[in-house]
């Protein structure tokens, strides 16, 4: 494979076994720029990357702008809420005036599920799903594989734990759909209300309610963010009873495979979703994720300009 | 001199199906001066009747849709009575029964009075206002029945909401029966189905969208079903959508509680899988469901479970549609593709004509008390003339209603509505088989 079929990133789902393996095999060549003394190559020079995010980001925003810089591309970012209905601007107006000023790509992120769908009916830029609601987190899914790989050389007949909300993550959405289609199994466990209902299985990831049987011989374990307003509401009690039942502590790590990979999107809640011994941990490599992030976007950003 | 009006029309070798007499035969049916005169084989033509030969298309009563929203007044962008009227006699309805959440809200004999005024001097059918429960669909205060049936008012429903409160729904259960009449259930426990989109199922995960899970929709049904059992009061289900509520329905039945039920044909013809891809036109409330529900709510109508076919007609602008999915609104048009819908029932063997054409005419007239749905001698001539094998392509251009949020937007269809008359009167006439 020497181009993406994908003309867009819009999740998971939407790409090939094949076409993953070649954007971490990009992204592997790229990573490499991140270490050098000038961090900078000029593939991007002249292209327009424009960052539209509705949505509170830090690390993902930061994490696309740097990409962008890293390959001399050009980057603006708007930041604006969701409701700029009461502006009277609709989002498809928003898009078309971005569009009118001729971006290459648009990175978006939106707390409404479909909305990066939505905008490649609209425009002509590649579109790059950076979060939308609780439906996929494609990059983020991308750089958790590139780690898990990076690490432990493939992931075929891996054991891939999930802990946490996963109704409503989209970590978790993509997540799962990247690690089984390259051929890991995945697991999920969590707070049955922050399950899919009586479903045994989620997505191809089997579903346990019991922590231990899901976390039993892991080679990976990926917990998630627990979301603030979900605490102390009928989801869960509180943020105590949720570290005592739900949270990863080294105890509990010892069920997985010595040496399991702990990982975490970030921002971390220390002391809820899983203890500070485990998050700093020898076998935590969150911040190996943070560092793929930016090589993985790079390459996404690449990937998709080489397609014109 | 102009020609003398022709005030009789002789129909000959119709299909006629009129569910009120259990009769489906072929034959003539005759008017005059507005009123079936005759019907039967081979009638002898009267000199001044003009003939028309209907070759085997069905001839049946003008059907009723006793579940529309008109959006006037104050959404006239939307759908007006004119233009919402000018919709149903093309689908084959010579009435409507329209639903209170205007702006304002149908809550008081004035609003009614004025839908009915405009229905005089703009509709092309018969309108029935259904007022509001309670005060601005507020849940609260119940709105004054007996006002607002004098003023014409004929059920009483908050549509687009339901009555939060069931003290509140027990009152209107209890109070309509001083004047017999009819409360309407849009049944939808809101804690559970906040903010929720479409169905919660494996379709929901798969796009992310939060779902409104069947029991959102059958808690609200066995509690109302359960006033209507503790008043006496006649609840009617509007949009079933759950195999849960048909089967809650069935026993409701069959224990003799006053209680009827409509679905509409989007719950028998689509699942929640016309959501993919993010299709704001498949977005309602109730959601579109699961394959088996949706074969439920056809074994539903099949025996009689639920008694209507209502289409839920629900115009929205294009900016309410094309839009984020979260943000879109809710609901979809009905009125011209019921008839195609309905009958691909009828051609797939899961019901007969004769039921299809009584769940959508004699039965919802009995059930809001109000006149048409049969072919009897001396009823006004609302007749619907139906051509069972016309195919066409449902396009925006082909639709009467200001709206076009419809997912069978560019599919093919088959069956549709030829010649519609009310009192007697073509309404709808697109080939212009009776022009003078």
């Amino acid at each position: 494979m020497n181009r993406l079929a994908a003309q867009h990133i819009l999740g998971i789902s939407t790409l090939s076994p094949d076409e993953i393996r070649f954007i971490l095999d990009t992204a592997e060549s790229l990573k490499d720029i991140l270490e050098r003394p000038i961090k900078k190559v000029p593939p991007l020079r002249g292209k327009t990357v424009v960052h539209l995010f509705f949505e509170p980001s830090t690390r993902t925003r930061l994490s696309f702008e740097l990409a962008a810089k890293r390959l001399s591309a050009d980057t603006v970012s708007i930041s604006s809420k969701a409701s700029s209905v009461v502006k009277g601007e609709t989002l498809i107006d928003t898009a078309r005036n971005i569009e009118a000023m001729r971006p290459d790509v648009i990175v978006m992120r939106h707390p409404c599920s479909g909305t990066p769908h939505l905008l490649t009916k609209y425009v002509d830029s590649a579109v790059i799903n950076a979060g939308d609601g609780i439906n996929e987190h494609p990059s983020q899914a991308l750089l958790d594989v590139f780690t898990v790989r990076e690490h432990l050389g493939r992931i075929e007949n891996l054991k891939i734990a999930i802990l946490g909300d996963i109704l409503h993550s989209r970590v978790a959405h993509s997540d799962i759909l990247a690690f089984t289609k390259m051929g890991a199994e995945v697991v999920v466990s969590g707070p049955a209300t922050m399950l899919p209902s009586r479903q045994s299985e989620v997505l191809g990831a089997k579903v346990f309610l019991n922590m231990e049987e899901a976390l039993k011989d892991a080679d990976v374990i990926i917990v998630l963010r627990i979301q603030k307003e979900r605490q102390g509401k009928s989801f869960v009690p509180s943020a105590r009873e949720y570290a005592m039942f739900f949270g990863l502590s080294p105890g509990k790590v010892k069920l997985a495979k010595s040496g399991a990979l702990i990982m975490h999107p970030g921002p971390i809640n220390r002391g809820i979703e899983m203890t500070p011994e485990v998050a700093d941990g020898p076998y935590s490599v969150i911040l190996d994720q943070v560092t793929n992030g930016v090589a993985i976007r790079m390459a996404l950003l690449s990937l998709l300009l080489a397609r014109a | 001199m102009n020609p003398e009006p022709v005030n009789a029309y002789l129909f000959r070798n119709a299909r006629i199906i009129d569910p009120s007499r259990d009769t489906d035969f072929t034959g003539d049916l005759l008017i005059r001066d507005g009123i079936i005169a005759a019907a039967g084989q081979s009638l002898d033509v009267p000199q001044d009747a003009r003939v028309l030969d209907l070759e085997g298309k069905w001839l049946v009563p003008g059907l009723l849709d006793m579940h529309v929203h008109l959006r006037e007044p104050g959404e006239e962008y939307k759908e007006t009575i004119e233009s919402g009227t000018a919709a149903a006699v093309a689908g084959g309805f010579t009435a409507v029964a329209c639903m209170p959440n205007t702006q304002p809200a149908n809550d008081s004999a004035g609003i009614t009075k004025f839908i009915l005024e405009k229905a005089r001097s703009s509709a092309r059918a018969r309108v029935y206002p259904i007022a509001a429960i309670t005060v601005g669909q507020k849940g609260e205060q119940l709105t004054e029945f007996g006002d607002l049936l004098n003023a014409g008012a004929i059920a009483f429903s908050d549509d687009g909401l339901p009555v939060r409160n069931a003290a509140v729904m027990r009152h209107a259960l209890e109070y309509a029966r001083n004047f017999d009449a009819l409360i309407i259930s849009h049944s939808e426990e809101l804690d559970l189905s906040r903010g929720g989109m479409m169905n919660e199922g494996l379709v929901s995960i798969i796009l992310g969208l939060k779902g409104i899970p069947a029991a959102a929709e059958e808690i609200a049904v066995f509690r109302d079903i359960a006033l209507a059992e503790l008043t006496g009061g006649r609840i009617h289900i509007a949009h079933v959508s759950t195999k849960g509520s048909v089967e809650i329905i069935r026993q409701a039945k069959s224990r003799g509680v006053l209680v009827t039920a409509e679905t509409a044909p989007h719950y028998f013809s689509l699942t929640e899988e016309a959501v993919l891809g993010y299709n704001t036109l498949a977005k309602m409330y109730p959601p579109l469901r699961t394959e088996e529900d949706r074969l439920a709510v056809i074994e539903g109508l099949a025996d009689g479970t639920i008694d209507v076919i209502a289409t839920d007609h629900a115009p929205h602008s294009v900016i309410e549609k094309e839009c984020e999915f979260q943000m879109a609104a809710n609901g979809i048009i009905g009125l011209e593709t019921a008839i195609p819908l309905s009958l691909d029932l009828v051609r797939d063997g899961f019901i007969s004509a004769s039921q299809m054409i009584r769940c959508m005419s004699i039965s919802p007239s009995r059930i809001l008390d109000v006149p048409g749905g049969s072919l009897k001698y001396g009823n006004s001539a609302d007749i619907c003339i139906i051509d069972p094998e016309a195919s066409f392509t449902l396009t925006r251009e082909s639709l009467h209603s200001l709206s076009c949020n419809s997912p069978f937007l560019g599919k093919d269809l088959q069956g549709k509505a030829v010649l519609t008359l009310v009192d007697g009167r073509p309404v709808f006439d697109p080939m212009g088989l009776l022009l003078p």
